[in-house]
């Protein structure tokens, strides 16, 4: 079963931007979009690991701030003419709450 | 440039020609000054312009305007003017008068006369009743209390507008399509809103339950409470609304209570009048009433048993009015009509019927992840009704196959994929798509524009949007149809023939930047979302190249006005630093002038100690940076700075970075003035103020030009006379050296000329030109003739620049150091293991 972390409110986050945090020792990138919906995306650029989270948010996507390539929130994938995925990390906006989903160990 | 009337609908738009003298005329009078009764008017004009004389009577004050759009003025997308159909100028030019204000209160067939409030009494030889139709008010308690208005005209709007000023509760009663757009601009304008609906789903008349449900939810996301199967008892109020009771009991407070549960066709006059009137007054199928002097049209006309509360239907009426009245046969059968509403962001469309019953056969597709519904309902294989939410893309094709009962048996199995994919395209083309379309496909909802009105008005000269825009208004309502306007100037003119305009900024907007800028200040925009909405972004919040540009050229419209948004802003001047291959930051306190202190030196070398600086470099601009800096660190780093009275460098920013110098008279045996202290001035003058692109400075002390004056966006070159001033000067990839724009004696002149020409660059300059190429496109003669030769627009550009500059010298730093946006500098969570 997912286990369930409370990082914090929608109010935290700001429009159309994007805060981070470390689960399991990686940099976790936790969006806010213009509509008000949460995405989470390790914070490491496919292409040359820019972090996405200082990069500008439009729509559902984020353009790194090192080289420009989009990026598609609910996939992690880079759009357009460009290749790559990153991680996405499950996330759920529980009324204000967001709920990120702690990663899955194996069993040791 | 001919001046084309924007409210013309109709080709022939010639002045009134004076073969007949005007009073030997017939006299058609028209009551009701509101879209049918104009278009009416406009169609009869098109048809024969001197037979009649024609004076029009309103109850408004206002000239003809475009009542569908009332939402968008209501929810501030739209002014008053730009929804304006009919100017003054277009009744001067067809000699209509125009009697606004005055209602007509009296119509004496026998004497074929009409009487207005006012007491003026006029004769008619034809007279048209286009008086429309009156909101339905529910006779609850309460019902006429101050405060509870209907969603009518303009007036009402006012009203709303008025309440809306300073928040509060508002109840709109009626979750139809006109109920639920004064929610949505009422929401829009700050007020907290409640709608209360009889039925058990919204808009039930055109929606089916899931797209009503859908809607709901989808309105609900957006901050409204929607109550649904909710029985207005009473409104509460002493005096003055203070609330809606439903039967069940509930108490909703309000300020503002809003019905809009219906219209009724405006039969009052007629009926007194003595014509046959049953639900709307009646008329045969040239809109001929039962007195064969009589027209009527619009809302206010019952024809073959039905009344009609949208605008389609009125172009059809309209058009069979004025050939009825040259006497040319052209009946009017009835229209079939669609919906769509108009609420940002929020697509719902649906024509016919759709309750289902026996023989139909629906067709839906859902796809929940894109918030897509769509339902076309089918009776022997003609389609009979469809509902669409979420992607009304289609709406057009489905409604012409509906309108023609066209056979869709050999194309029902992909029907439902839409008009791309059943005409075989596969592939989304979506100039094939409008390649298919009929001729008298309606483009236009807004404004009732087919696709052969807008061909014709290519055809006829009209070579860009805005043309076709202005031709035949097609896409200046709403501008929803913009795309399909775009790819019928493609289609009828081919790429070629389209007026080659400027690129567009990005992929956002047709708009070039230029056309932008002017649009900004002409208009008055002062927020992005206003421009995106205005000018018909087609994205919901533009994209990464836009975003900072429109930022920019609203800061730089409304200096000291315009709130700067933050996540419009590219990470280095979000975060005040420059963001490095690793993700961590450089920072660079500024030196003015290159000139720097030993407490200066001896506070950057504590940060680099202190944060472990990696590595500390003196830059090509006199200045020394300091890598390796965590986002975490830098309000910390840049508090020590400020502690040494080191403010920011903008070595991150579109903004003035550095004024290089060279230390001239004061120790150079070569210097001729003293370059480091002009140098000082000019940076202490011009730091912090915002430009299209990076900007630099630099003042050699003599033409040997040590400080590299010629390859820099404003360079001073010192001479025993005086001051050289050169610009457009760049070191980049291209390198590219100086014009010499004027020479000057003294430094008062020098800084007066540089801010001059900043400001230039900073109002005409596209975002990311550098100097150097916007130079190379608008010429050094045009920048001469501005800074140089009209001594009077140089002051005005430096007293503009001066201006702005009073609003921008606030370093970001301290701003940080006090605490500002501590956010972004701090992750979300300390540690979530």
């Amino acid at each position: 079963m997912t286990d369930w972390i409370d990082i914090g409110t929608l109010a935290d986050l700001p429009l159309r931007g994007s805060r981070t945090l470390t689960l399991a020792g990686e940099p976790v990138a936790v969006f806010r979009t213009h509509d008000n919906q949460v995405f989470a995306l390790i914070d490491r650029c496919p292409h040359k690991g820019g972090p996405l989270s200082a990069g500008i948010v439009h729509g559902h996507a984020v353009s790194c701030p090192l080289h420009n390539l989009r990026i598609s929130l609910a996939t992690g994938t880079a759009l357009g003419e460009d290749a790559g995925c990153t991680p996405v990390v499950p996330v759920l906006l529980a009324g204000e709450r967001i709920l990120l989903a702690r990663p899955v160990r194996a069993a040791a | 440039m001919e001046f084309l009337d924007p409210g013309s609908t109709l080709a022939d738009d010639r002045p009134a020609e004076a073969a007949a003298p005007a009073e030997a005329r017939e006299h058609l009078v028209v009551i009701g000054n509101g879209m049918a009764g104009c278009r009416a008017v406009e169609e009869l004009l098109a048809r024969d312009g001197t037979r009649f004389r024609v004076t029009i009577f309103g109850a408004e004050p206002q000239v003809n305007y475009n009542r569908i759009m009332l939402s968008p003025v209501l929810a501030g997308e739209k002014t008053f003017e730009e929804i304006v159909i009919n100017d003054h100028a277009w009744y001067a030019r067809h000699g209509i008068e125009l009697v606004a204000g005055d209602p007509v209160v009296a119509i004496d067939r026998a004497a074929r006369t009409i009487t207005a409030r006012s007491g003026r009494t006029t004769g008619y030889d034809k007279l048209l009743i286009a008086t429309g139709s009156d909101p339905f008010i529910i006779p609850v308690p309460g019902h006429d209390l101050p405060g509870v208005i209907s969603f009518r005209d303009m007036a009402d709007v006012e009203a709303m507008l008025a309440a809306a000023f300073d928040g509060g509760n508002a109840v709109v009663i009626g979750g139809g399509l006109l109920g639920l757009e004064a929610a949505h601009g009422l929401t829009l304008r700050g007020m907290k809103v409640t709608v209360l609906h009889l039925m058990p789903t919204l808009m039930e008349r055109q929606l089916d339950e899931a797209a009503g449900w859908l809607l709901k939810s989808a309105l609900e996301a957006r901050g409204q409470t929607i109550l649904t199967g909710a029985d207005t008892a009473a409104i509460l109020g002493d005096g003055k609304v203070e609330g809606v009771q439903l039967k069940d009991g509930r108490v909703i407070p309000a300020k503002l209570v809003v019905m809009a549960v219906g219209i009724r066709p405006s039969v009052k006059l007629a009926r007194e009048a003595g014509l046959a009137v049953g639900r709307g007054i009646q008329v045969d199928d040239h809109m001929v009433t039962s007195d064969a002097n009589v027209l009527a049209v619009g809302e206010c006309v019952e024809h073959d048993g039905q009344c009609y509360g949208l605008v389609a239907p009125l172009w059809d009426m309209c058009r069979s009015l004025a050939d009825g009245l040259v006497a040319r046969a052209n009946p009017y059968r009835g229209s079939v009509t669609s919906t769509k509403l108009k609420v940002a962001g929020l697509d719902v469309f649906s024509a016919g019927d759709f309750s289902g019953g026996e023989g139909c056969e629906d067709i839906v597709l859902r796809d929940s992840a894109r918030g897509v519904y769509k339902r076309v309902v089918l009776k022997e294989d003609r389609i009979i009704g469809a509902v669409l939410f979420g992607d009304t893309g289609d709406g057009g094709w489905y409604f012409d196959l509906l309108k023609k009962g066209e056979d869709v048996a050999p194309i029902r199995d992909v029907l439902i994929y839409g008009q791309t994919f059943a005409s075989g395209g596969g592939l989304a083309d979506p100039k094939a798509t409008v390649a298919a379309l009929s001729d008298d496909t309606e483009i236009c909802g807004c404004n009732g524009v087919s696709k052969g009105q807008v061909v014709a008005t290519i055809n006829g000269g009209a070579c860009s949007l805005d043309a076709v825009r202005a031709g035949c208004k097609a896409s200046a309502s709403c501008g929803s149809c913009t795309g399909i306007v775009e790819s019928l100037l493609a289609l009828t003119l081919g790429e070629d023939g389209m007026q080659a305009g400027p690129k567009t900024m990005c992929k956002c907007t047709s708009y070039g930047h230029d056309e932008m800028r002017r649009a900004i200040v002409e208009q008055g925009m002062r927020a992005i979302p206003e421009v995106m909405q205005r000018l018909h972004w087609s994205t919901p919040d533009g994209c990464s190249s836009c975003r900072p540009a429109l930022n920019y050229y609203l800061l730089c419209a409304w200096p000291g006005d315009y709130v700067d948004d933050q996540q419009s802003r590219f990470v280095n001047e979000r975060l005040h630093a420059n963001i490095q291959k690793d993700g961590t930051y450089s920072v660079v306190p500024r030196m003015w002038g290159g000139v720097t202190t030993p407490q200066e030196l001896r506070a950057i070398a504590d940060v680099v100690e202190k944060y472990n600086a990696p590595m500390v470099k003196v830059t090509g601009g006199q200045r020394l940076d300091i890598f390796g800096i965590r986002k975490e660190d830098l309000t910390a780093v840049w508090a020590d700075l400020n502690a040494a009275g080191m403010v920011s460098g903008h070595a991150y920013a579109k903004a003035l970075r550095t004024v290089k110098t060279c230390v001239g008279s004061e120790w150079c045996r070569f210097g001729t003035q003293d370059s480091t202290g002009l140098g000082i001035k000019l940076e202490r003058g011009f730091w912090g103020s915002w430009m299209p692109h990076k900007f630099k400075m630099a003042v050699s002390g003599c033409p040997r030009n040590c400080a590299e004056a010629t390859i820099k966006d404003f360079g001073v070159i010192c001479v025993d006379s005086g001051y050289e001033l050169h610009v457009g000067g760049n070191g980049g990839i291209h390198v590219r050296a100086t014009d010499l724009l004027v020479k000057v004696t003294t430094e008062a002149e020098a800084m007066h000329y540089a801010a001059a020409f900043v400001q230039l660059y900073r109002e005409e300059a596209r975002y990311l030109e550098r100097t150097a190429p916007w130079i190379e496109r608008v010429g050094l003669a045009y920048l001469k003739a501005r800074v140089v030769e009209d001594e009077a627009g140089r002051d005005a550009l430096a007293a503009r620049f001066w201006h702005s500059q009073s609003f921008s010298q606030d370093d970001p730093w301290a701003e940080r150091v006090a605490g500002a946006d501590a956010s972004l500098h701090q992750p979300l969570l300390a540690a979530a293991e």
